[in-house]
């Protein structure tokens, strides 16, 4: 397969849609701009999903084990024989997974906003963001080399920026885009540490000879940084943790999540898109392309395993508290994504031991397909009631029923009820850090209970709750959305497709297809392994369904019950007003002033000496330019004088 | 002081200039002063005039000198009249202190 | 003390003399006519040194035309019969001194000097050879400056009439005859 360079048309695709609508979308192409979008992606999912065929059951696999396979490599910046920046394509298996799940979920999302975002004056804007987006994240994806992933990890990032920041009136949106910029931007310092700390110890850019140089351990490269020490870690832990920091970043993971709740002031599906499928898992798909160097570094699995599983937690605990039912579903993500991280955490390369990776790229896949579903669905829900807060919301299920069933599919499946999709990655994730840490798996397995509680909590308060939405609100409103009812089938099919992956994409064999060395792994579901997970998220199902199914004030009780808890998961564990106190207290005020004094008062000081200084001068001089000739001539005489008595007497 | 030698007539010359000097340096009417540089220029000539027929008195380049020197003189007159003249329909005066736009 | 001595004398004072008049005269006019004076005195000198060409020169430059420009621009801008500010004093007395100051080195100076005269044949600086030399094209030949030079003259010629130029409707004083004239000049 070597020399495919159709695989590089999948990202260009999306490229030169962003080009075209970017340049004349708003102007010429207003009302097709959409159905362009939406056809070139169509293409690149089709030439992705041919990809991932001919990789997967053709020509990928040698002696068993699927192979990394380069499809082109041009080299862009030559800064030595030795090191040059390239933009190549790489085929592996998490790549071509990527791959297929990201131009999928985008061609979803792409087909649903053809319906959400009718009437937007900024359409063919949207559209072009969005293939910008695409165009990044497929770059990203398929990078060969760790800058050329910095390069699009940046170009991901400033999408969704544009994104979040769609709604520009909005104040709060734009302080979203800001906040998600910022934070992100400065988890990616680490990252950037990261690659210079890695780069400079194995003196190559390229995955393969990176993970190659740094794994064998006969190689001098990886000798040297381990032995390089800083702060009781080796040079190679600090790079990795680096590394982390900026997956950390991007995946939302404590402590730099609280972007992710913000972010949701983005419109519904790029939500779905971005901050729930895909540029979320940049974070989880990092860590994994390197996964072979973590994997021989203790010290650093264990800060991913640990800072995934109390994200995960963390994050369950929150979305139980909170009322927007965006935040709720970015809370999940992020608890979800926390799972992606720790079961990465808790494996190890090659064979049994890879159980964890495996589980980590499973989980991923399907969550990309239930979360993506999730947000579409609240998208719709809220393209109808005109709401983000439950409250508003209730006995919708007679009113939007294809929108009921599939959220129904998709909390089933996040919750890890049999047969759906998310029981089966949950499962081998749950295993993995059964077999290796024990502590870890009772957080993951409540966690799970507290997933099911609040996705549930969350259906019930939409779907059922109410007798029925018109009566519990106004008469206006029940006008509204009478008028566009369910929303247009655009919206209606990706949520049948999407539900419809939600049931089947548990029974992908992923297991033989994506793993940590490219071999087969052999799984089963442990009928009695199963059996407690299982429980607790029907538990949290049964907790929810007492709670929420019809209106009562046991929340309320419950909520008081539990007292300064509830109030701290509601106000998210006051990070943001932590973050808040740092910044503005110690960051603006301290050194922030006195940088401001030193640029005041020193740097402005020399500047407005020298400038005062100057224009005393100028002031005390300038009687000389007084315009009159014959002054001049004067002066011009007493020189000549004074040259003519110089050259005869004293230079004579 | 028998003879009148190059000497004397650079003698003349140099106290001619210097009379040229003082009136560009006093002189405030703008005509005045271009008679005071004519006087320096035929200063100048006389210099070379006799620089030419007291010690190079095998070459002709000294007249040549003054020859062009005279030119240019005429060329010169010219072009400060004409800007005299402008300035005058400006400012309605010959007087070179009021001519002190170009200061600071 | 032989007459051609004389004859020196009193050429040198008619030049000084007329220069130091030309330059303290409170009337334009006069000072005017004093510098007519200065310049013919000059022309007189050239033809005590024999050069008859560059008097000739002279005159016909020097008195016949920058002369006549002077006085012809002196009646464009002034009334003919009106005294002339008296100059500023101290500037004045500095620049009397500075310039007697400097005269007196440079007399002090060429008076120390001894020149010496070449042994060479002699050339008549007559018209014939000045023409010959000046129209040459070889050597010692003046051809290209004097092309040069009428280049010049040519230039200085349509620059004034440019500058002079009426660009605006102004307010001016001058009636239109003066200012016709002037822009000829």
């Amino acid at each position: 397969m070597n020399g495919n360079f159709y695989i590089a048309l999948i990202p260009l695709l999306p490229l030169a849609t962003f080009v075209l609508l970017g340049l004349f979308g708003r102007k010429y192409l207003s009302s097709i701009s959409g159905i362009i979008g939406t056809l070139s992606l169509l293409i690149s999912t089709l030439i992705s999903i041919t990809t991932a065929y001919n990789y997967f059951l053709v020509d990928g696999k040698v002696n068993g084990v699927y192979q990394k396979i380069i499809a082109f490599n041009f080299t862009w910046l030559q800064f030595s024989p030795n090191v040059s920046i390239d933009l190549g394509a790489i085929l592996d298996p998490i790549s071509v997974m990527m791959l297929v799940v990201v131009t999928f979920v985008s061609l979803m999302v792409h087909i649903f906003s053809l319906g959400y975002m009718k009437g937007e004056e900024r359409f063919a804007t949207y559209y072009a963001f969005l293939s910008l987006f695409t165009f990044s994240m497929l770059g990203l994806v398929l990078s060969t080399n760790i800058f050329q992933i910095y390069m699009f990890w940046e170009l991901v990032g400033v999408s969704s920026f544009l994104l979040i920041g769609y709604y520009f009136e909005k104040p709060s949106a734009v302080a979203a885009s800001k906040k998600a910029f910022i934070v992100t931007r400065f988890a990616d310092l680490g990252f950037l540490i990261g690659i210079l700390i890695l780069a400079f110890n194995a003196e190559t850019l390229d995955f393969g000879t990176l993970i190659e140089r740094l794994t064998n351990p006969a190689s001098p490269y990886l000798i040297n940084a381990t032995t390089l020490s800083f702060f009781g870690m080796s040079a190679l832990t600090w790079g990795l943790v680096m590394v982390f920091l900026g997956g950390a970043g991007k995946s939302a993971m404590f402590p730099f999540h609280i972007w992710l709740p913000d972010a949701m002031e983005g419109p519904t599906p790029v939500s779905a898109l971005i901050h729930a499928a895909t540029m979320v898992v940049a974070g989880v798909y990092l860590v994994a392309r390197l996964f072979p160097i973590y994997s021989f570094d203790v010290t650093a699995l264990h800060v991913v395993m640990y800072v995934g599983a109390f994200s995960a937690l963390l994050a369950a605990v929150i979305a139980c508290t909170q009322t927007d039912i965006k935040r709720v579903l970015a809370y999940s993500t992020m608890s979800q994504i926390g799972y992606m991280m720790f079961s990465l955490g808790v494996s190890s390369y090659g064979g049994e031991n890879g159980l964890g990776y495996m589980a980590s790229m499973f989980h991923l896949f399907t969550h990309a397909f239930f979360k993506s579903l999730l947000f579409l669905g609240a998208g719709a829900v809220i393209h109808l009631v005109h709401s983000n807060e439950m409250k508003d919301m209730g006995g919708l299920r007679k009113l939007m029923p294809i929108t009921h069933i599939t959220f129904l599919i998709a909390c089933l499946a996040i919750a890890g009820i049999p047969p759906f999709a998310g029981f089966f990655s949950k499962e081998e994730i749950l295993l993995a850090a059964f077999h290796s840490n024990k502590l870890i798996y009772g957080v993951a397995l409540f966690t799970s209970g507290l997933t099911a509680f609040y996705m549930f909590r969350l259906y019930f308060t939409i779907f059922w709750s109410k007798p029925s939405y018109a009566n519990a609100s106004d008469g206006r409103e029940s006008h509204a959305h009478a008028e566009h009812g369910e929303g247009t089938s655009t919206m209606k099919i990706p949520l049948i497709i999407l539900g419809a992956c939600a049931i089947l994409a548990g029974f992908f064999p992923i297991a033989s297809l994506v793993t940590s060395d490219g071999a087969a792994l052999e799984t089963h579901i442990d009928i009695v392994f199963s059996i407690a997970p299982v429980l607790l998220a029907i538990g949290g199902i049964l907790l929810a369904m007492n709670l929420y199914k019809s209106e009562n004030d046991k929340p309320q009780k419950l909520a008081i019950s539990l007292g300064g808890f509830y109030t701290a998961a509601h106000k998210k564990f006051y990070m943001d007003e932590m973050y808040l106190f740092i910044t503005k207290n110690i960051i603006f005020n301290i050194i922030g002033k006195t940088a401001a004094w030193i640029d005041k008062n020193i740097v402005d000081g020399f500047m407005n000496f020298l400038a005062g200084f100057t224009a005393l001068i100028s002031e005390l001089i300038k009687g000389l330019q007084s315009g009159k000739l014959q002054q001049y001539a004067i002066y011009f005489f007493v020189g000549v004088i004074g040259f003519m008595l110089l050259f005869i007497y004293i230079w004579a | 002081m028998n003879e009148i030698g190059l000497t004397h007539i650079l003698f003349v010359s140099t106290i001619l200039f210097f009379i040229g000097v003082y009136g560009f340096l006093t002189r405030r009417n703008m005509i005045s002063m271009l008679m005071s540089i004519e006087l320096i220029l035929n200063s100048v000539n006389i210099n070379f005039v006799a620089f030419n027929k007291y010690l190079y008195a095998d070459k002709l380049d000294g007249t040549f000198f003054t020859i062009f020197i005279i030119t240019i003189a005429a060329a010169e007159a010219s072009v400060a009249i004409a800007i005299i003249i402008h300035l005058y329909r400006n400012l309605k005066s010959v007087d070179i202190d009021d001519a002190d736009m170009m200061k600071f | 003390m032989n007459s051609s001595t004389v004859i020196f004398y009193i050429l040198a004072a008619l030049i000084l003399g007329g220069g130091i008049m030309a330059v303290t005269a409170r009337k334009i006019f006069r000072s005017a006519i004093y510098l007519l004076f200065s310049l013919i005195g000059i022309a007189a000198l050239y033809f005590w040194m024999n050069i008859e060409f560059i008097a000739a020169v002279q005159i016909v430059v020097y008195v016949g035309g920058i002369v006549v420009l002077i006085i012809f621009s002196i009646f464009l801008t002034h009334d003919s019969g009106g005294e002339m500010p008296e100059p500023n004093l101290t500037r004045a007395l500095f620049a009397a001194f500075a310039t007697c100051f400097a005269c007196a080195l440079t007399i002090l100076y060429i008076s120390k000097q001894a020149f010496i005269a070449t042994q060479n044949v002699t050339i008549e600086p007559n018209v014939k050879n000045i023409g010959r030399q000046m129209l040459s094209t070889t050597d010692h030949g003046f051809m290209l400056p004097f092309e040069v030079v009428s280049m010049l003259l040519l230039a200085a010629l349509v620059g004034s009439i440019v500058i002079a130029l009426k660009t605006k409707p102004s307010p001016s004083n001058l009636p239109e005859g003066d200012a016709l004239e002037a822009e000829k000049k």
